[in-house]
């Protein structure tokens, strides 16, 4: 991807991102996150049917990165299966990590690909998919 | 003062981060290899020659501190690990014990964590009730205001001399003044301020007061506590061990030192104290007062350029410190410092450790900026320009 589309994308992601603000509804699990080495703060709520993500919303404030890899994420992931959604969590992490994944399963999450190149910044890339993981384990619990 | 004095300097960097740490001078870095290359040896312990030397070294930096703060004996001046602990053996040593039930203790909104969270513990421990003192609409602290908040049952005020985060300065001698009158017991929180204006505790009335050697142009890892004689002598001791007993028994008899060395269990941060005697000496020879008339003077210049930026907000453009608080309209404070350590500009983004402030800004975060004694208005000229083509930002950090 050239570097001026993955910049649009990102920035379009981080100054109108999706979903953002918090329902007031049970069925949704929450869970807050920040990254410990700098100030970010996300809530992120799932809603799950039938093994399937039905809706994912987040609220709060966090950096360009940060914030934009939740909005593209939340796109990503909405109407997969819990086992899909663990399968893309798995690439999206062995790309930021610099190992081997899977470039098709990703779509728009590749444009990521370089966050490597400014290593302080990978929590934040990280971020919204280490909320994540904390609620599929909430589930895998609950069953 | 010189710029090449600083090592640091000398890599291609801006550094405004002093707030933080700042960086050392040449002299005190020596002052450390120094001890560790000639005289290495323990302090307090010896019969033999370097040792002597060691003791005679670390001692000596009591009567610089002395001299520093202008306190009354050399006694009262106890080496800790930094503000935070200084500040947490003043609250556990010995608030603890004079302190009552439903007793208050006055502090403010923009008090860091270190001198805020050891009297929330201590509110829980024994049922004090800590006051927050209302700031005005500049999140600046007034004598009304503080006269206002005083009941019968204040025991302590305990405040930064200057805040960390909006950078005002507290008028200490009128505050010690009100203090001294009520009988309440005057804690200061000297971390930002102590290398940047002058404080003199006997005239102030201040009882105890806290501060770190690596905020002004020492090492990390030592600070020192103030206290007053009379309170500091019966102080509890919150770490117990050598160094500071004279003889023990195994049927649990001890006898203690005497202060300041029963408040140092253990074997000091030696090379550390030496250091900061070095640094004061640095320090006292420019003058606290000429520092404190240059920061303001590079705050002033910076206000007024930074202030000609249309999209950037200052949170407190008048605060007589080095410090400066902003953001840029709709840009995440994290992402500033980004952009700004693209040009190997030094900034901190964040809540700096004085969370509760969001509810006086209703922001969580700034970007800020903190001068000291070997910036230039020349850097500040590089800032602003970098300021001013910042709707390049995010070609930078992204
Ligand atoms: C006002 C204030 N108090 C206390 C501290 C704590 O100092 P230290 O971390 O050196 O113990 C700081 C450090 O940022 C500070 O700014």
């Amino acid at each position: 991807m050239d570097p001026i589309t993955r910049r649009e994308l990102m920035l379009e992601h981080y100054q109108n991102p999706v979903h953002k603000g918090l329902l007031n509804d049970k069925e949704y699990i929450k869970v807050n996150t920040h990254n410990e080495s700098c100030i970010d703060n996300l809530e992120i709520a799932v809603k799950i049917e039938d093994g399937i993500i039905k809706d994912i919303r987040f609220d709060g404030e966090a950096c360009a990165i940060s914030t934009s890899a939740t909005s593209i994420m939340i796109e990503t992931l909405l109407g997969k299966s819990i086992d899909k959604v663990k399968e893309i969590v798995q690439n999206y992490e062995n790309m930021i990590n610099e190992e081997n994944y899977d470039e098709e399963i990703l779509g728009q999450l590749n444009v990521y690909n370089e966050t490597y190149l400014q290593p302080n910044r990978k929590k934040c890339a990280l971020l919204p998919f280490d909320a994540l993981k904390q609620i599929l384990k909430q589930i895998e619990k609950e069953k | 003062m010189n710029r090449s004095d600083f090592p640091m300097l000398q890599n291609d960097l801006i550094y405004f981060d002093n707030g933080a740490t700042t960086l050392k001078p040449q002299t005190v870095i020596d002052e450390m290899v120094d001890y560790y290359s000639n005289y290495s040896a323990n302090a307090h312990r010896g019969d033999y020659d370097v040792s002597l030397k060691v003791d005679k070294m670390y001692e000596n930096v009591r009567d610089k501190v002395q001299k520093l703060i202008n306190c009354a004996k050399r006694e009262e001046v106890v080496f800790t690990k930094g503000a935070t602990e200084s500040l947490n053996m003043i609250v556990f040593g010995y608030m603890k014990y004079i302190l009552k039930e439903n007793d208050e203790v006055l502090i403010t909104k923009a008090e860091h964590a270190s001198n805020v969270l050891p009297w929330l513990q201590l509110a829980k421990e024994i049922g004090i009730k800590i006051k927050y003192i209302p700031l005005d609409e500049q999140h600046e602290l007034t004598l009304s205001s503080l006269q206002k908040s005083i009941t019968d049952k204040t025991k302590v005020i305990s405040l930064a001399h200057i805040t960390n985060v909006v950078g005002d300065v507290r008028p200490l001698e009128e505050i010690g003044k009100i203090c001294k009158a009520k009988k309440i017991l005057f804690v200061v929180d000297g971390a930002q301020s102590v290398a940047h204006i002058p404080i003199d505790v006997q005239k102030y009335n201040v009882a105890f007061l806290a501060f770190s050697a690596h905020k002004m142009l020492g090492p990390t890892g030592v600070g020192v506590l103030y206290g007053r004689y009379d309170l500091l002598n019966i102080m509890h001791p919150l770490q117990y061990g050598g160094g500071m007993n004279n003889l023990f028994e195994i049927d649990g008899t001890v006898e203690y030192k005497n202060i300041p060395t029963r408040l140092e269990a253990g074997t000091p941060p030696i090379a550390e104290v030496i250091g900061l005697g070095k640094a004061i000496d640095y320090l006292l020879d420019i003058g606290i007062d000429n520092i404190h008339k240059y920061e303001v003077q590079l705050k002033e210049y910076a206000i007024n350029k930074l202030e000609q930026i249309p999209n950037i907000k200052i949170y407190n453009k008048h605060s007589q410190s080095g410090i400066i608080a902003f953001n840029i309209d709709g840009v995440f404070s994290q992402d500033t410092a980004v952009y700004l350590n693209h040009y190997h500009i030094c900034v901190r983004a964040g809540n700096h450790c004085a969370k509760i402030l969001k509810d006086e800004f209703k922001i969580n975060n700034t970007c800020r900026i903190s001068f000291y004694l070997y910036n230039t208005k020349a850097e500040i000229d590089t800032l602003v320009k970098v300021l001013e083509q910042s709707e390049n930002i995010f070609k930078i950090v992204l």
